[in-house]
Formats: structure tokens, sequence, C-alpha cells
């Protein structure tokens, strides 16, 4: 036991990495055994989350679980990991929605073993990303995250996926330049990347040791913020940066798209909290009316272009981008005014959007992905009237619509609530037109339920080899802790917003 | 008397490349035994020499030395410093690479393997080298059989005109060189009286500033034009296209290397005043590289061309490393130098591969190897990644602290450098994307084989260093450290 509890956050990263070497000598005909392996090995990650979730002591300030190791001493940068409240959740939810994508991930036929591989590096990058206390460990596994991702949109994926993953690569990467490079002069700066120092070195910095001197620090500051910001941006996505996503989204495997939804996107949400706001305080404040600004762009046009698509999945992919804006929305809020109480009522909004919209976002990826397997469409106009042909399939769609929509007792409601709470008396015109756009969310997802349930029924999918069948078992499977959770949370979200809660009372 | 290892390093394959033209020419098989034996013999020792260098004594270790011609002051004298060890290990990876994928020549393999041997003795010689007389020997060793092997063995429509640019292009190189070492020599000896040709020596010869802002322009120019510095750069992706396989990869893999190292230990180790005189234009120069490399590189159908680009950005990054001057920024083109070799040696591997199989190298005409040929689609992609700087491989490792040295100096040629990164990513991907996993043409279906054993082992081999490198930095950088503090130390910093 000591050995797990010493080394808890460590085996949590790499046991992912460990099951795919695993998969690797396994013979690549043996489909089910090669399935088997990476869900049981996946939920090793998941059980020592829970042991992690559990051992956790909330009450407790700053990070728990350290662990710091030697790894690039030439530019002293050690291999420091660690979590609070903030990353816990986030840790919990990218461990529990692994799992499942893999599971929804059982009817790939073509190349299982590199596909469940490739599933389980992804999902090292983005624990590495939620864990590290170290500037650089954080960029590595940032960047590490794209490479998995590239392959299963670029393989897996469907028609035009060779235009959606390179756009995708070439975004997130280009995106990412400025973390580079302002990663680089923070370690030439300081000589160190660590993340507890650098906490308390940046922000107070008054001059730039070791850079040329007729570098301004107040300029340097400014454009190192936004440099952070666009990378993060990228990942959220924020409107203008948002348009990899659709594509990215639509091109993508089923699971592809529950993770790059459920999790790919929160690392950027993650980025503003762990870097940006501790990292810049005053530059956030002077721009979090931009950033407001950005956040209601995407709300108000992610709903627009999410009710004016005609692919279902498109359409989920763009109430992606609606949602995403709620979390930013609470961070700029928070940024305004930081160590209020409405800040801290806006930042709880925001990180329990991040988890929430996890769910229900892999929950509507996955549900799609249902219906197009089986119909080999994903265009609206041909469904129609379904809903007494696969009424099980019909009450999952709607109850994970309603989580999405924001409906009072489902979990979207719950940190939508907050967040616009939050952010009224700071933000207050941005959070009414922002309000408004909740009311075009409703108009999409009516739409979509609509579309492919309500209506007369296209008799195409009634009879004959089109007959369309009904939500299977495994299919199932997957999606009734999605929905225990959303349920729960909506119920009774006080287990995890006071983890939550307290992390941000701590941190900010 | 201790083995003198580095001499055994440098004869070995020379020596075994004059016995293998002892065999008869249609003994193809113990031509080719032979080669493997002596290339792996090689690359133990370079193993041997790596791991045995003490990092905490730092300084020149494993030294011999001999007078040779003591009224002309010309010694032989060897030794390896944190700088150089690694570069002895990537010529004997290079070399042991280079003799299995070379395996399938039939045409005069025991005159091929003479050759490169002689100029894999060159390059060792180069690199354990502390006497400036027996650098260029060596020099010139490594140089010279380059002309042939490329206008015997390489490619038919090109290799003639290839092969004469390259070779004169390096010859006026090194006499330009040449005249600043034979300008170091007598004034060294009109100072002091010494006739000395040795480098320990010649490194306290403290030249007066004027002599070394004039010179170093000559000697660092000189031999960076095998380092393809731009503008200077231009034989280099001909010499690539047109040469055989094997060769390319020493020319990409090890020869650029042994450019910019000269230029270094020669160029900035012995003029360092003149050094910090010119870092900014030579940061320029190297800046352009980066970006202008990735730009043509970007543009090009043919895949070898696209290396060949790509060689002449990621040394412009070993160019920009030197030109910092600091720590951080020396110490990545350190690294980076070993990085780029054992990667750009892996893509032209495979790029010989797929030309063996497909007969053509350009982009637009292949595609779908990737079910056929999975070893080296798994390798080009690992190569690609380094490439691209990913981090968790080696090019992140090495590049990282060049651009942390250039922000110390100017961050306008960082910002501007990071761009071909994104550029490097787009091209390496559309060439993944194109070659491996688009539906295969259909002329070429049925045509395509797999690899075999030998070239599986050569791209494992490669692949596992990247990887480790890029995993823990520590089995490399501290001691390419060691060897930048000693150059600190020569530029009076630190």
């Amino acid at each position: 036991m000591d050995f797990i509890n010493n080394y808890l956050l460590s085996l949590i990263l790499f046991l992912p990495t460990l099951v795919a070497l695993v998969i690797f000598f396994l013979p690549k005909d043996e489909m089910k055994l090669i399935r088997w392996t990476a869900l049981v090995g996946s939920l090793f990650p998941f059980a020592l989350s829970l042991v992690l979730w559990f051992s956790f002591n909330s009450n407790v300030e700053g990070f728990q679980f350290e662990e710091k190791y030697i790894w690039y001493e030439a530019i002293n940068s050690t291999f420091h990991l660690g979590v609070d409240g903030l990353s816990l959740t986030m840790v919990l939810l990218t461990t529990f929605l692994t799992p499942l994508a893999i599971l929804a991930s059982f009817g790939i036929t073509d190349r299982v073993k590199a596909y469940m591989m490739l599933f389980l590096f992804l999902e090292m990058g983005m624990l590495g990303v939620f864990m590290s206390l170290d500037l650089l460990i954080f960029f590595v596994f940032w960047e590490i995250g794209l490479v998995p991702m590239y392959f299963l949109i670029n393989q897996w994926g469907s028609a035009n996926r060779d235009y959606a993953s390179l756009k995708f690569m070439i975004y997130t990467m280009g995106g990412s330049l400025g973390l580079l490079l302002a990663v680089q002069m923070l370690g030439v700066v300081f000589g160190t990347y660590d993340l507890l120092s650098l906490y308390e070195l940046w922000p107070n910095a008054t001059s730039l040791a070791n850079l040329p001197a007729w570098l301004n620090v107040t300029t340097v500051k400014t454009v190192a913020f936004w440099a952070f910001t666009i990378a993060f941006a990228v990942k959220v996505p924020l409107w203008p940066f948002h348009t990899w996503l659709p594509d990215a989204h639509t091109e993508a495997p089923t699971a592809g798209s529950m993770i790059l939804a459920g999790v790919l996107l929160k690392l950027g949400a993650y980025g503003f909290l762990r870097l940006i706001l501790p990292l810049y305080p005053e530059q956030a404040q002077t721009f979090a009316g931009a950033l407001a600004f950005l956040a209601t762009a995407a709300i108000v046009f992610g709903a627009f272009a999410a009710y004016g698509q005609t692919d279902f999945k498109r359409l989920v992919a763009y109430s992606s981008v609606n949602h995403m804006g709620f979390v930013v929305l609470g961070i700029a809020a928070a940024a305004a005014a930081s160590g209020t109480v409405h800040a801290t009522i806006a930042l709880n909004g925001a990180i329990l959007q991040m988890f929430n919209h996890g769910l229900s976002a892999a929950g509507m990826f996955f549900l799609v992905g249902v219906i197009y397997e089986r119909t080999h469409t994903r265009d609206l106009s041909k469904f129609g009237g379904l809903f007494p042909l696969v009424p099980v399939y019909g009450g999952i769609l709607i109850f994970t619509s309603m989580a999405s929509l924001g409906l009072p007792g489902l979990n979207g409601f719950i940190s939508e609530f907050l967040v616009v709470r939050g952010a009224w008396p700071i933000l207050t015109t941005y959070t009414a037109i922002s309000m408004l756009g909740l009311l075009f969310t409703g108009a999409y997802i009516l739409k979509g339920v609509k579309n492919v349930l309500h209506g007369p029924m296209n008799e195409h999918w009634a009879h004959g080899e089109h007959k369309l069948t009904e939500i299977n078992f495994r299919e199932i499977v997957v999606m009734a802790p999605l929905m225990v959770l959303i349920l729960w949370i909506g119920v009774w979200p006080a287990w995890i917003l006071d983890v939550i809660n307290k992390a941000v009372v701590y941190l900010f | 008397m201790t083995f003198p290892i580095l001499s055994v390093i440098v004869f070995t394959p020379i020596v075994a490349g004059a016995f293998i033209l002892l065999f008869p020419a249609e003994r193809k098989t113990e031509v080719r035994v032979t080669a493997l034996a002596a290339a792996t013999f090689a690359l133990l020792l370079s193993i041997w020499v790596y791991f045995s260098y003490d990092s905490s004594a730092a300084g020149y270790q494993f030294q011999e030395s001999y007078s040779w011609l003591p009224a002309l002051g010309i010694g032989y004298h060897v030794g390896v410093d944190g700088m150089s060890t690694p570069l002895v290990l990537l010529t004997g990876v290079v070399m042991f690479t280079g003799v299995l994928i070379s395996w399938g020549i039939e045409d005069r393999p025991r005159e091929f393997f003479a050759f490169l041997f002689i100029l894999a003795s060159g390059v060792f010689g180069v690199f354990v080298a502390l006497d400036l007389f027996q650098l260029f020997f060596f020099y010139e060793i490594a140089v010279f059989p380059m002309y042939l092997l490329i206008a015997i063995w390489g490619w038919i429509k090109t290799r003639e005109y290839a092969a004469m640019k390259l070779t004169l292009y390096l010859f006026i190189g090194s006499v330009v060189s040449l005249v600043g070492a034979l300008a170091m020599y007598w004034t060294m000896y009109q100072n002091t009286g010494i006739l000395t040709f040795d480098m320990l020596q010649l490194e306290q010869a403290n030249f007066s500033e004027q002599f070394q802002i004039l010179w170093f322009p000559f000697v660092f120019l000189g031999f960076a034009v095998l380092g393809g510095i731009w503008p200077f750069h231009n034989w280099s992706p001909d010499g690539h296209v047109a040469a055989p396989t094997a060769v390319s990869m020493f020319h990409a893999g090890v020869l650029m290397k042994l450019g910019a190292f000269a230029a270094l230990r020669v160029g900035i180790m012995l003029l360092p005043l003149g050094a910090q005189h010119w870092s900014g234009w030579l940061m320029a120069l190297a800046g352009i590289a980066v970006v202008y490399g990735a730009f043509i590189a970007f543009m090009q159908d043919d895949m070898k061309y696209m290396i060949g680009f790509s060689s002449v950005s990621h040394m412009g990054l070993v160019m920009l490393g030197l030109s910092t001057l600091n720590t951080n920024g020396l110490t990545g083109a350190g690294v980076q130098m070993f990085s780029h070799g054992v990667m750009t040696a892996l893509f032209f591997a495979v790029t010989g591969m797929i030309y063996d199989r497909a007969h053509t190298r350009q982009i637009s005409e292949l595609g779908g190897m990737a079910k056929i040929m999975p070893f080296a689609m798994v390798g080009f992609i690992i190569g690609g990644l380094v490439s691209m700087g990913m981090p968790g491989f080696s090019g992140f490792v090495a590049e990282f602290p060049i651009f942390m040295g250039v922000w110390e100096i100017n961050p306008w040629v960082a910002i501007i450098a990071s761009i071909s990164i994104v550029i490097t990513a787009a091209y390496i991907m559309r060439n993944i994307r194109d070659v491996f996993f688009r539906p295969m043409p259909e002329n070429l279906e049925g045509h395509i084989t797999d690899v075999n054993i030998l070239d599986k082992v050569a791209i494992v081999t490669v692949c596992l260093l990247m990887v480790v490198i890029g995993l823990a930095p520590s089995i490399m950088v501290p001691m390419v450290q060691t060897g930048v503090e000693n150059i600190l130390r020569l530029l009076g910093g630190v």
C-alpha cells in the first residue's frame, strides 16, 4: 500500500503506457483479447484515481501527492507532479472517460492493436498535463497528446479526415508556438521551470534577468500573456480560434470525438486556470473584458452555428464551442474581480462546467456515433420520427440532450447557473448577452432532437435491410455511467463542488 | 601503456577497407560480412568510449600524442571531450546502420565498402583530432571518397553534376579555412617562437583581437560550408539526392556535423574574440537558414530533396546554437548535432528503402507504403516527430536549449526561427500521409515488398537512440555540458 500511496500519480500516469506496451506484444489478429486488455487495463488508472479521490484531503492548502524526479538537469527542469482539487477533478474525468471511450470503440475492426495503443498514449498525454507542476513537463505532455489524436483522426476517421487531421495538428501546434516561446523566456529569466516557484517569481518580477536590456518588462508580460492565452484559446476553443474543431470532431472516430470533446478541450481551460490566472493576474485583469467578449462571442456564435448545421455531428461539435464559452466567461469574471465572492462562484461554475461538459459532450458524441454506425449518415434531414423505432435510444438521447441544454435537475444547469451568477455582478453586459445565447442553445438542441426522433417517420429506416436496430447492451453500458453522473451531479452536486470550491478558495 | 582506443577506432575502418580490397570481386558475401564485422567493432568501441568518458573529470580524455614531423611542429594528437564524444558515437552508429542498409548493393560492393570506410576513418579522425594539421588531413580524407561514391554509385541522372558541385564547394571551403589555419600557425611562431599545429597550444596563443576578427570569417565559414550554412548550402541537397543511400546517411548524418564541429573547434575555440565580434552575423545567417530551409523543404516533391533542405534548416539550428556563444545555445547545438545525425540517417535510410522498391522518390507518385512496410513507417514517423521537435524525443531536448540561448541574445531571432517548427510539422505530416497512408498508385501494386531484417535492425537502433535521449536527456546532456564549459572558458566568460 505504501508503494501505491507514494507513487500514486506516477502509477496513474504511466499505467496506460504500460498497458499499451502489453498490447504491443499481443498477436494482432486476437482482436477480442486486445480490446479486453485495453478496457481492463484502462480501468486500473480509474480505480487508482478513485483511491486518489478518496485519500485526497481537500482541507489542506496546496498540492498533494507530490513527486519530484530529476529530468532535464541542464536547464533545471524536474519531473514534478502533484494535484490539487482542480487537477484532481480533471484526472478523475480523464480516467473515467477513457474506459468508456475504449468500450465505445469495440466496434472498430481495422488495426485494433494500433488503435488501442494510440488511445492509451493519448490518455497518458492528457493526464500528464493535469498532473504536472513543472512548466516544461506541462508543455511536453501538452504537445505529446497531439500525436495520437492526429493519427486517430487521420487513420480511423471518416471521409474528409486528411484535411481535418492536418488542420487540427497545424492549428494546435501553431497555437502553442507562442506558449513554447514564452516558456523558454520564463526559463531563461528565472532558471527554473518549477510552477510553484514561478507562481511567486513571475507576477512580482520587475526586471528580466539574462535577457537583452532593451526589453521592457511590462511589454514582455503582456505579450507573453497573449501567447499563453492564444495557445489555450485554440484548444478550448474560443471564437475565433475554433475553426479546427468542427472539422476534427466531425471526422474523428466516435471514441476520438468523445475524448476530444470530453477531455482535450478541457486542457485549454485548465491552462487558463493553472497557468494564466496565477502567473498573469494583472494582465488577466486588464484583458478580462477582451476574454469575456471572446467567450460571449463563442457562446452566441457557437449556438447560432450549431443551429445552422445539417450534420448531426457538426451540430454537437458547435455545441462544444457554445458550452466551453461559459467556462471562459467564468474565468474572465474571476480574472476581472479576483478574490471576491462572485469570482469564487464563477470559478466554481467554470470548473464544474468543465467536468459536466466532459460528461454530456462525450455522451452526445457517442449517441451520434451509435446512430451513424447503423445508418451511415449524419445528415439530419435523412432522419425523422425514429422514436417509435428505437424507444430506448430515443430516451437516452433526450436525457443527454437535456443535460446539454441545461435543464434544472441535470448537471449542466448547476454549472451554468453558477457561472452566470458569479459573472453577473462583474461583467453584467456580457453575461446578459450570454444568457440570451442560452436561448439558442435550447433551440439547436431541440432542433437536433426533433429532426432525429420526432416528426413524420422516415420510412426508409423502418423496413427491410435498412431497418434501424435498437441501441445494444454494450452501448447502454457506455451510456449508463455517464447518465448516472449527470443526474447525480444535477441533484446533489455537493460532493464534487466541495472539492472544487476549496481548491478555488486556496488558489485565488 | 594504455590501450590506444581512439587510434584503433580511427584506423579500424580504413584497415578493414584495405583488407576488403584484397578479396576477389565476386566474393560479395565475404566482403559484406567483413564490412559488417568492422563496423560493429568500431561501434562497440565508440560505445565503450562514450560510456567510459568521465564527465566529472571533463577535459580531453583518452589522449594519445606522437610527434610526426617535429621540425614543422606537426604531431599526431588525439583526444575527445564532451563535445566530440557523442559525435564519435554518432559516427559509429551511422557506419553500422549504413553497412546494414547497403547490404543489397550488387554493383561492385567491394569498392563501395572500401571507399565508404575510408570516408568513415576520415570522419572519426576529424572528431578526435587535437592537431590542426591532422584535422585537415582527415577532413580531406573524408571529403575525397564522397566524390567517387556519388559519381560511381549515385543516381544516374545527376550524379556527375552533384559530385562535382559538392567536391568543388567543399574543397574551396577547406582551402579558405586552411589559409586561416596557416595564418594562425605563423602568427603563433612570430609571437612565441613555437612552431606547432597542436590545438591545445594554439588555444593559449592569445592572438590579437585584430588578427582574430580578420581571420575568423575565413576559418569559420570555410568549414561551415560543409555544415550547410546559408547561403553556401546549395551543394548539400544536390549531393544528398545524387548519393546512394548509405552515402546520403553519412553525408547528412555525419559529414555536415563535421563541418559544424570543425567550425566550432577551429573557428570559435581558437579565435574566440573573432567569434564574439562576428556572432551577430552568424546568428543572422543561421536564422535565415532555419526558416528558409524549412520553406524550401515544404515545396519539394522529391523526398530526398525535402530531407536535404530540412537538413539545411536543422543544421541552421546547430549554427544558431553556436552563434549564441552561451551555455544553453552551445549545449543545445552539441545535442542537436547528435540528434539530427541519427534522425536524418534514419530518414535517408527509409527513403532509400522506398526508392529501392518503388524506383521513385516523388511524393506525388508514392502511396500506401504503411501496409507493406510497417516497420519503415514507424521509423519514419518517429524520425518525423524528432524533426518537428516533438517533446519526448531527442529533437526537443536539443532545440529547447538552443532557443533558450537565442532568447538571451536576441528574442526576435527566436521568434522568427520558431516559425520553422510549424512548417516542419506541415511538410513532415504531409509526407507521412502521402507516402504511407493514402491508397497505393496502381503501377506500384504488387511491386513493393517489406524491408528485410537488416533494415529493421538499423531502424530500431536509431529509433531507440532518439527515444532514449528524448526521455532521459541526462544520458547525453551533462557530457556535452562539460565540453561547453571548456569553450566558455576560452571565450573568457563564466
